[in-house]
C-alpha cells in the first residue's frame, strides 16, 4: 500500500500523508506537557497554543475530516482537562473540533505545503480559534469575553511563525 | 435503506460530537460538576513529566547559566581551565543550592514565625495550558492533606487557592485569574474592597467610590473575611488610580512574584487562621526541632 496518494486522482497532486506509528500520540503529549511546562520559565510563551498549531497541522496533513475532527475534540478536551476547574471540558474542546475539520477540509481542497500558506492558514486559525472560545463563553457559559484586542493579533502572528518551523519538523515524522 | 452520502458523514459526524461537547458542557453547568473522572487521568499522565522536567531544567540551568556562560574566559592553560571548569562546576552546583536553600529559607523562616498555621511547602511543576485560565500546578497533593478551597501564598503575599487537588498533585487558581479574588483592605485606611483578576499581570480592587481617599502606592493586605487567607498578609501594592462611574478604577500589583513561582506554601486548613505579626512571633518562638516537620493540625 502506498504511504501517500493523491486525494482526487491523476489529475490533483494533493497528498494525504500517513505518519510513523505513535508519531501523533506522541507529538500530543509532548505538546501538552510543553504547554504546562514552557511558561514556567519562560512567561511570555503562554501566547503560543501549542496544542491548536498540532491541531492545524495534522488536519492540513492528513486530510480527512473525520479524523481531523476527532483529533481536534481529543487534543481539545484534553487542554480542557489540564486547565483547572475554571475552564469547563468542552471549551477548548469543541473549538478545536471545528478546527480541525475546517483544517481538513482545507487541506483537501488547497496545497498547504509551503510556509507562505502554512503562515496564512495558522494565523487566521487562531483568530477563528479565539473566536469559537469568545463565542462559546459567551452562549452557552454566559461569561463576558472581547472579540477582539491586540494581544490576539499579536499572538495570532507568533503562533503562525513558529508553526512555519514547527510544520517542518513535524514534516520529519511523516512515512516516505 | 438510504445510506448518508460519504461526503456528508464528516458532517453528520461533526455535528454529532459538537453536540456531544455542548451536552457535556451543560452538564457540568447544570450538575456543577467538573468532569472529575478525565481530569484525573489527563493530569495522571502529565504530570510525571512535568515533575521530572521540573527538576531537570533546574539542574540544567544551573549548570548553563553558571558554567557554560563563564567558559570562554579561561582558555589561557589547558590544564588550568581543567581545574577551573571543575571548580566552577563545583561553585555552579553551590550557587544553585544556595539560591534555592535561600528559596527555601525564606519559607522556613516563614513557617517558623507562624508555627500555629498548619501549612506545607510545595514545588511549582505546571502552568496553565491555555489563556483561558491563569493557574499553577504544584508537586503536593491529597495525600499531604492538600484540599479544594486551601489559600496558597509565599513570604511576600498571597498567590491563589487550590482549586483541585489529585493524589500526588493540585492545581492552583492565581489571584491574576478573571475569576479570582480574595477579600482584602487598605493598609492604611483599614477600608475593606475586594480585590481580583482579570487575567492580566495587574489585579484590580472592586468598588471604591470615588470619594474614597485611596493613595498610589498604598499596601493592600488580607483581611480575612473570605475565610480562606489569614488578617494581614500582603496581597499588593497600589499602582494606579482612575476616577470611574460609580467606582474608582483601581490597579493592585501582585506582592507575591506571581510570573515566576518556584516554591509556595499551601495553608492546610479550610477554617479562618489568624497569623500572628512578627513581633508576636519573636516574643514566642516555636521549638527548632518542630520547623522542618509539619505544622500541627488546625484549630478552628
Amino acid at each position: 500500500m502506498n504511504d501517500t496518494y493523491d486525494l482526487r486522482g491523476a489529475e490533483s497532486h494533493i497528498e494525504v500523508h500517513k505518519f510513523r506509528a505513535g508519531a501523533i500520540i506522541g507529538t500530543l503529549l509532548l505538546v501538552l506537557f510543553l504547554q504546562k511546562f514552557l511558561p514556567l520559565y519562560v512567561s511570555k510563551a503562554e501566547i503560543l497554543d501549542l496544542p491548536l498549531l498540532i491541531t492545524v497541522y495534522f488536519g492540513l496533513s492528513r486530510r480527512n475530516p473525520s479524523t481531523g475532527l476527532l483529533l481536534g475534540m481529543a487534543i481539545g478536551l484534553a487542554q480542557d482537562s489540564l486547565s483547572g476547574m475554571t475552564v469547563p471540558l468542552g471549551l477548548y474542546g469543541i473549538a478545536k473540533t471545528l478546527i480541525g475539520y475546517l483544517a481538513s477540509s482545507i487541506g483537501a481542497r488547497l496545497d498547504t505545503e509551503h510556509p507562505a500558506a502554512r503562515f496564512a492558514l495558522t494565523a487566521i486559525f487562531f483568530v477563528t480559534h479565539q473566536g469559537l472560545i469568545s463565542l462559546t463563553r459567551r452562549i452557552l457559559l454566559a461569561q463576558t469575553e472581547p472579540w477582539f484586542n491586540m494581544h490576539l493579533l499579536a499572538g495570532a502572528l507568533v503562533n503562525a511563525l513558529v508553526a512555519v518551523f514547527l510544520f517542518l519538523l513535524l514534516d520529519r515524522l511523516r512515512k516516505r | 435503506m438510504v445510506g448518508i452520502p460519504s461526503r456528508h458523514k464528516s458532517l453528520v459526524l461533526l455535528a454529532g460530537v459538537i453536540l456531544l461537547q455542548v451536552v457535556l458542557l451543560a452538564v457540568q453547568i447544570k450538575r456543577d460538576s467538573q468532569g472529575r473522572l478525565i481530569r484525573v487521568w489527563t493530569v495522571g499522565v502529565i504530570s510525571p513529566f512535568q515533575r521530572a522536567g521540573t527538576q531537570g531544567v533546574g539542574s540544567i540551568r544551573g549548570i548553563w547559566n553558571h558554567y557554560f556562560a563563564l567558559q570562554n574566559t579561561s582558555r589561557d592553560n589547558e590544564q588550568l581551565r581543567r581545574e577551573n571548569d571543575a571548580l566552577k562546576l563545583q561553585i555552579t552546583q553551590l550557587q544553585s543550592k544556595a539560591a534555592e536553600a535561600d528559596r527555601l529559607a525564606g519559607l522556613l523562616n516563614f513557617r517558623k514565625l507562624h508555627m500555629e498555621v498548619p501549612m506545607v511547602g510545595a514545588r511549582v511543576i505546571g502552568a496553565s495550558p491555555g489563556t483561558a485560565s491563569v493557574t499553577i500546578d504544584i508537586d503536593r497533593g491529597q495525600r499531604d492533606g492538600i484540599k479544594r478551597n486551601m489559600g496558597v501564598i509565599t513570604p511576600d503575599g498571597v498567590v491563589g487557592k487550590v482549586i483541585e487537588a489529585y493524589a500526588n498533585t493540585a492545581q492552583v487558581l492565581l489571584l491574576t485569574d478573571k475569576d479570582s479574588g480574595v477579600g482584602a483592605l487598605l493598609a492604611d485606611s483599614r477600608t475593606q474592597h475586594p480585590v481580583g483578576g482579570t487575567g492580566e499581570p495587574l489585579l484590580v480592587m472592586k468598588y471604591v467610590p470615588n470619594d474614597d481617599n485611596v493613595n498610589d502606592g498604598e499596601r493592600v493586605v488580607t483581611s480575612g473575611m473570605d475565610r480562606i487567607f489569614p488578617r494581614d498578609l500582603p496581597v499588593g501594592t497600589i499602582v494606579e488610580i482612575k476616577p470611574g462611574n460609580p467606582f474608582k478604577q483601581i490597579r493592585v500589583r501582585p506582592a507575591a512574584n506571581l510570573d515566576r513561582l518556584e516554591e509556595v506554601i499551601v495553608l492546610l486548613t479550610l477554617h479562618p487562621l489568624e497569623l500572628r505579626t512578627e513581633s508576636e512571633s519573636a516574643s514566642q518562638q516555636p521549638p527548632a526541632a518542630n520547623a522542618a516537620g509539619q505544622a500541627p493540625a488546625a484549630r478552628p
